[in-house]
């Protein structure tokens, strides 16, 4: 193309219309229209019809500045058209307006490309949403395994004599003046408790679990190895009313001991407190089963 | 020296002025502008050819601008607007290209 519009004018110089020769260009070819009048601008006449370049007649000299004037200034006004028009043009691209004036196509894709970005970025939304969700839910069951947990720890606790534990209860002391008690009445006296509901107890500061045993002889009986003295006293928690009727039943624990020379003597109480504690045995042999 | 003194000008009057384009103008104001692009590097060869013509430059920057708007025109009446502007640009840049190179000749002999 350089080369074509390098060459093409210089045969067409010599003062012919350069018209024709530049159909197929779409806008006219200015270098090729102003090759075509090789002629310095002065020497132009009015007339369309291209004239001899060097004959204006010299009578036409203030005609002719008039016009060198005249043709500078529209030069001049073009150049700073096209200068304001450069400026504005570079301006809007850049700015956020350009939407405004796109064509309907361009806007389409746009807005294509939009929506798609729209979609992706609302399928992330999702995703993480469903991420959080799984994360609070994963942590509010974590926080209901951890209370269920610490439920159940308490109740072994309490079951095991780990932990102290309060409720209502009875408060029951055995007196023994004649060191006649024997195991049996003690662990009869244990067992009818339990049978009655007592949940946990513990007779002459120690505490029951459920591996206490009984030992020793009338007068120097011990709780899992522990020497406890007359009187006994009994801190049970659980139905006190329950557990007193079962005391006080026909050949039942208090009829024994008293029948043995000792006395019993039972209090309900609102609120007993049983703190003695006992060691966690961890199992040496045993471990959980794991699976349900 | 006018041509660049019009350009310096309006430049500056475009930065400090900020107008805003019209609407029904915005698809055409880059093809115009660079289709005025063309009619100047034009004159500008032709000056270094020694033959520029005043009244040849102004109508061919004229003309140039009038036919790249119409033929974007045309395009946007037939749907086919943005390739129609897109093939003018083409077709003006490689003008654009084809002066730059003479004018290059003629300022540096290569």
């Amino acid at each position: 193309m350089s080369e074509d519009s390098r060459d093409r004018p210089v045969p067409g110089a010599p003062g012919e219309e350069a018209g024709p020769t530049e159909d197929p260009a779409p806008t006219g070819d200015p270098a090729a229209v102003e090759e075509a009048r090789p002629t310095d601008g002065e020497s132009h006449e009015p007339e369309p019809t291209p004239d001899p370049p060097r004959a204006s007649p010299p009578g036409a000299g203030p005609q002719r500045r008039r016009r060198d004037v005249m043709a500078s200034a529209l030069i001049g006004l073009l150049t700073l058209l096209l200068g304001f028009a450069f400026a504005v043009q570079v301006h809007s691209a850049d700015s956020s307006t350009v939407l405004a004036g796109a064509r309907e196509e361009d806007l389409v894709r746009i807005l294509d490309d939009l929506n798609s970005r729209e979609e992706r970025l609302r399928d992330q939304i999702s995703e993480q949403r469903t991420a959080l969700e799984q994360l609070t839910n994963s942590d509010s069951q974590s926080a209901t395994a951890l209370q269920e947990a610490r439920r159940r720890a308490d109740a072994i606790g309490i079951l095991n004599g780990t932990v102290a534990a309060h409720g209502p209860g009875l408060r029951m002391t055995v007196d023994d003046p004649t060191s006649a008690v024997r195991v049996e009445d003690l662990l009869d006296a244990m067992e009818e408790l339990r049978g009655a509901g007592a949940e946990t107890m513990q007779i002459g500061g120690v505490r029951v679990g459920v591996s206490t045993a009984v030992t020793g002889h009338p007068g120097h009986l011990m709780i899992d190895g522990r020497p406890i003295t007359a009187p006994y006293e009994f801190l049970v928690i659980g139905s006190p009313q329950d557990m007193e009727t079962a005391m006080n039943i026909p050949g039942g624990v208090v009829q024994r001991i008293t029948g043995l020379g000792g006395s019993v003597h039972i209090v309900q109480v609102q609120d007993v407190t049983v703190d003695a504690l006992r060691p966690l045995h961890t199992p040496q042999y045993a471990s959980p089963k794991t699976g349900n | 020296m006018i041509p660049i003194l019009g350009l310096a000008v309006g430049v500056l009057l475009g930065l400090f002025l900020h107008p805003t384009v019209p609407l029904g103008l915005q698809p055409y104001l880059p093809i115009a502008v660079v289709a005025a692009l063309d009619a100047v590097f034009g004159g500008f060869r032709a000056r270094l050819d020694r033959i520029f013509d005043a009244k040849v430059f102004v109508i061919s920057f004229v003309s140039n601008v009038v036919v790249a708007g119409l033929i974007v025109f045309l395009g946007d009446q037939l749907g086919v607007g943005a390739q129609l502007s897109t093939a003018v640009v083409v077709v003006l840049g490689i003008r654009i290209f084809g002066n730059a190179a003479a004018i290059r000749r003629h300022v540096f002999r290569a």
